[in-house]
């Protein structure tokens, strides 16, 4: 008896580890519920949802109801595409600008240096809420507010990026720079095919920071767009909540699985890179 | 600009060294850094030097005159009474958000850090929430807390308590957006806690042992929680930044209500400047946001100078 | 496929402090020219600033007559073998090897990846660069690792495809910068004799950075002795060893390190060690430093020229022979060592002497004579000498 105990207890199955397990599940069980609650309403008649009573699973199954419903109202492909469209400029901008400059920041010696990165730093502290008006004054003034640019600008140059780059490219061997340039290699050439392809897990990880925050962000997007087909998806979930005088529980939980579900995917595919994103940059 | 000038003035050195000796000008680090140099003049730091201009201004967007108000917008904030409550709202929120998000982050870290089977389930469970839309989950949460249909006060009904108004009562909204912010938050801190754990190197405990100290509980206070001090600082300033800024749950959800017992800082300032188009005193709230915003900065990057990256 | 390199004053200044004061040096045509010197004495900078990777302050480098100060790196027609072996983490060995070729023969947009492919009428080109790397590969003996990429490569394998992306164009001067020292102490043993043999088959000049001395011994042409941002002697290995020109070069090179003595140099020239009258002359006066190797000095008998008082403090055995550390008090950090074949040191134990303080000597003609200064001291011997063969030293 004491030996089994043992054993289990080896395999992290002892008294102790089943206590530690139920603990945690209980908190699992809390922080997966409204993802459940959202997919079991979505799949559930509206008579069901306003009833006074508990039910773990939909006493009558409506099938994609809900979700054809969500659909019909409201175009949400379209807020996803618009997401997809404006996380994939903002990202590829800012990979563009702030690479290279994060390499100059790491690699070579010019007057100003000291600066410009004193500068990143301190605009790594300040939140769009700071620039945002003068900025929408500016789009206003240019005609450009309700577009993708308007969207998209103020996200083009992250400091961020440029911070997290500058640590990854400093780490990078002089040595090999060297030996680029002994072999002929030109320095943009040196920059995006010798030293950015190491950088690959550091880009991931951003990649997958930057797409998550402008997936995400409602703030910015609130602001600038004023016609529902330019709206990524929080703005797109906030019309669709707004005019719920004619829509039902239901279809409102298709319509949130639905914009929560590709980040989901992708993080279910991709959470190590996730995890190590986070622990790597530690900035939300 | 400064930046600028000295690129231009140094194009001259640059080639005066190349003569001696061929390593690569650094004209080129110019040309790297130029884009990120323009984007940062355009997008930051100019609209921050405007945003400072404006806040002594009474400028309106649409209005054709601009006069200078001094210090007059700062002074009226002070005595305004919708501004305060929504400071002290969001300081509210912090309050709950913040010892919330960390403690739970830790005990979840520690409690998974320590098994055998099972971590990555964890993980991945823990972590769901901080890339879900906070916008959509939102939705979800609010049917969650409904007064009526809401599955919690149908627990609460089921075990015999009072049921609540969440939404609907001014005592209970910041409290149920905390748990929200709560929620999100944890694993985020969850994460980083763990990234501090696995820095703590494994023949301290292996000395404590040795020295005696075997219980968990005891390794925890004499081994574990005193090296995470760092980290620990780190998470506390990082979920205040992040409870400062909430704005999505409140403009999604409640838009302040009830009676103004959920406006907070950043909502408020929305609403002047981007509703109202009071532009000049919605940059004097703005200024006093980036001041806050900037100390709590200040704090972390003593922190990250210690550590860069977890 | 070789050529002289003029090094002609070259300065560097970092951060305030002289790195390199005033290097000159002629590298001959097909030269194996080692640098050698203790680490921070601006060797390596000295190589990097041939490459064209440092900029020098001042100064001036010729490759085969011809001042490359304003030309870049690649312009130079020379390769590098980094200490680290610097190679593209994320190619293959091919690509590694074959990138120097593909920069020199391809247009850049026939080097983009995938896109390049689909560029015409590059068949032949890229048929010339794989040939090459083949022919390289086969060298050096790495062409079952073509395929592979460097985190698989053990240390010796990487340290060959350095060596053949750097054989592969066929560069005038090769410049290593510490190859062998990441390599385990057989494989360096191989490597250097590899190395050497490379040389004589290329035929190239090559330009050769260590603190290593051993590589410098059995490998070079000449050694360039560099201390303190200056190069203090240039001479073959052997020339090196036996005839150092100043105190630092006679303390760098030889292992164990070479025995310093305090002498005298009388009014008339005469040297003194402690109270013992030697038969060395010389043209100073006053206090001199008097050097010998350990294998120099031995236990003396009535024949030594040079004798001393010392204790022994401790044997330490070699193998086919040993080291004896002595305890004296001529000066110098009071110790002195000895190097003896082991029988010999066996049969001294056996009558006992060792346990008696002893009389150590070398015959005068292996003494090296420095001043107060550091420099190499002309020895003379004189009428009264001991043993009447003495042989007039030069100094270098």
């Amino acid at each position: 008896m004491t030996a089994l105990l043992t054993r289990l207890r080896r395999q992290g199955l002892g008294p102790r580890d089943l206590a530690v397990h139920a603990f945690l599940l209980v908190f699992v069980f809390i922080t997966l519920f409204p993802f459940y609650w959202m997919i079991l309403t979505s799949l559930r008649p509206a008579s069901e949802v306003f009833t006074a009573h508990f039910s773990w699973w939909p006493e009558t199954f409506v099938g994609l109801d809900n979700f054809r419903a969500a659909l019909s109202q409201a175009p949400l492909l379209r807020f996803m595409l618009n997401g997809v469209l404006v996380c994939a400029g903002i990202l590829i901008v800012q990979l563009l600008t702030a690479i290279p400059c994060a390499y100059a920041l790491a690699k070579f010696e010019f007057r100003g240096k000291a600066l410009l990165f004193a500068l990143v730093l301190f605009a790594l502290c300040v939140p769009i809420q700071v620039p945002a008006l003068p900025l929408y004054v500016a789009l206003a003034f240019t005609g450009t507010l309700d577009s993708y640019f308007a969207l998209m600008v103020p996200f083009f140059l992250s400091v961020f990026a440029i911070f997290l780059f500058r640590q990854v490219f400093k780490s990078f061997p002089d040595d090999i720079i060297h030996a680029a340039r002994l072999d002929g290699i030109g320095e943009a050439e040196i920059l995006w095919r010798i030293v950015v392809p190491s950088a690959g897990p550091a880009i991931a990880a951003f990649a997958i920071f930057s797409i998550t925050a402008h997936w995400n962000d409602l703030y910015w997007p609130l602001i600038v767009i004023t016609s529902p087909e330019l709206a990524p998806p929080p703005l797109g979930m906030m019309y669709f909540a707004d005019n719920d005088s004619g829509t039902t529980f239901g279809a409102l939980m298709a319509a949130a699985t639905l914009l929560t579900a590709p980040l989901m995917i992708i993080f279910l595919f991709a959470q190590r890179h996730f995890i190590r994103g986070v622990t790597m940059t530690g900035v939300k | 600009m400064s930046i600028a000038l000295a690129g231009a003035e140094h194009q001259g050195s640059a080639k005066r060294r190349r003569r001696l000796g061929a390593e690569i000008a650094p004209g080129i680090a110019y040309w790297f850094a130029a884009p990120s140099i323009v984007l940062l003049i355009v997008t930051l730091l100019l609209p921050i030097i405007v945003v400072f201009a404006l806040s002594f201004t009474d400028y309106e967007l649409g209005a054709l005159g601009i006069s200078f108000l001094g210090l007059d917008n700062y002074t009226a904030l002070a005595s305004d009474p919708t501004f305060w409550r929504g400071f002290r709202n969001t300081l509210y929120y912090v309050a709950l958000v913040v010892p919330g998000s960390v403690l739970s982050g830790l005990l979840l870290a520690v409690l998974v850090n320590d098994l055998i089977r099972g971590r990555r389930f964890y993980q991945i469970a823990f972590f769901l929430p901080v890339t879900s839309t906070l916008i959509a989950m939102a939705t979800v949460w609010k049917y969650l807390l409904h007064g009526r249909i809401g599955p919690v006060n149908h627990l609460l009904a089921a075990l015999g308590l009072p049921q609540f108004e969440f939404f609907g009562d001014p005592e209970l909204i910041m409290p149920a957006l905390a748990v929200i912010g709560i929620w999100q938050l944890a694993g985020f801190n969850m994460v980083l806690f763990t990234a501090g754990l696995t820095a703590i190197p494994a023949d301290l405990y292996e000395a404590a042992a040795v020295d005696g100290i075997d219980r968990p509980w005891e390794r925890f206070f004499t081994v574990t929680l005193p090296m995470l001090g760092p980290t620990t600082m780190f998470v506390i300033i990082t979920s205040s930044i992040t409870a400062f800024k909430v704005f999505d749950t409140v403009a999604v959800l409640t838009r302040g209500g009830p009676q103004g017992a959920s406006d907070v800082l950043l909502y408020t300032t929305y609403l002047e400047g981007f509703q109202y188009l009071r532009m000049g005193s919605a940059a004097a709230m703005t200024i006093v946001f980036l001041a806050i915003i900037l100390v709590l900065s200040l704090l972390q990057s003593r922190l990250l100078d210690r550590k860069v990256h977890y | 496929m070789t050529a002289t390199v003029s090094i002609a004053s070259i300065e560097k200044n970092f951060g305030g402090s002289r790195t390199l004061k005033g290097v000159s040096l002629e590298i001959e045509a097909g030269e194996f020219l080692t640098l050698i010197g203790p680490s921070g004495c601006g060797k390596s900078t000295l190589l990097r600033i041939i490459a064209g990777l440092i900029p020098q302050d001042g100064g001036s480098i010729a490759i085969d007559g011809q001042v490359v100060d304003d030309a870049p790196p690649k312009a130079r027609d020379v390769a590098m073998v980094f200490q680290s072996y610097a190679l593209y983490p994320h190619m293959t060995v091919f690509d590694n090897i074959a990138t120097p070729l593909k920069v020199r023969r391809l247009p850049t947009l026939a080097r983009l990846p995938v896109l390049g492919r689909w560029m015409p009428g590059l068949k032949a080109a890229r048929a010339g660069v794989a040939e090459d790397v083949g022919k390289v590969a086969a060298q050096v003996e790495i062409t079952s690792l073509l395929d592979r990429r460097p985190a698989q490569l053990s240390g010796g394998q990487r340290q060959r495809v350095a060596l053949a992306r750097a054989m592969v164009r066929q560069p005038r001067v090769f410049l290593m910068d510490e190859p062998l020292s990441n390599l385990d102490a057989r494989l360096r043993v191989h490597m250097r004799g590899e190395l050497a043999e490379l040389h004589r088959r290329l035929g190239a000049t090559f330009i050769y950075v260590t603190h290593d001395q051993v590589e410098a011994m059995t490998m070079s042409t000449r050694v360039a002795l560099m201390m303190d941002g200056e190069i203090v002697q240039v001479a073959p290995p052997a020339e090196l060893y036996a005839n150092p020109s100043d105190i630092r070069v006679a303390r760098f090179i030889g292992s164990p390190e070479i025995n310093l003595f305090t002498a005298h140099a009388g009014p008339d020239g005469r040297i003194a060690l402690g109270d013992e009258a030697t038969p060395l002359r010389c043209d100073a006066r006053g206090p001199v430093t008097l050097g010998l190797r350990p294998e120099a000095l031995r236990i003396a008998d009535r024949t030594t020229a040079l004798t001393l008082k010392a204790r022994l403090h401790r044997i330490e055995n070699l193998g086919p022979d040993a080291l004896l550390h002595l305890r004296h008090d001529q000066g110098g950090d009071q110790r002195a060592t000895l190097r003896l074949p082991l029988a010999e040191i066996e049969a001294l134990r056996r009558s006992g002497r060792l346990d008696a303080p002893l009389t150590i000597g070398a015959d005068a003609d292996a003494a090296l004579l420095f001043g107060t200064d550091g420099k190499r001291l002309e020895l003379r011997a004189t009428g009264a000498a001991r043993n009447d063969d003495l042989i007039l030293q030069r100094a270098s």
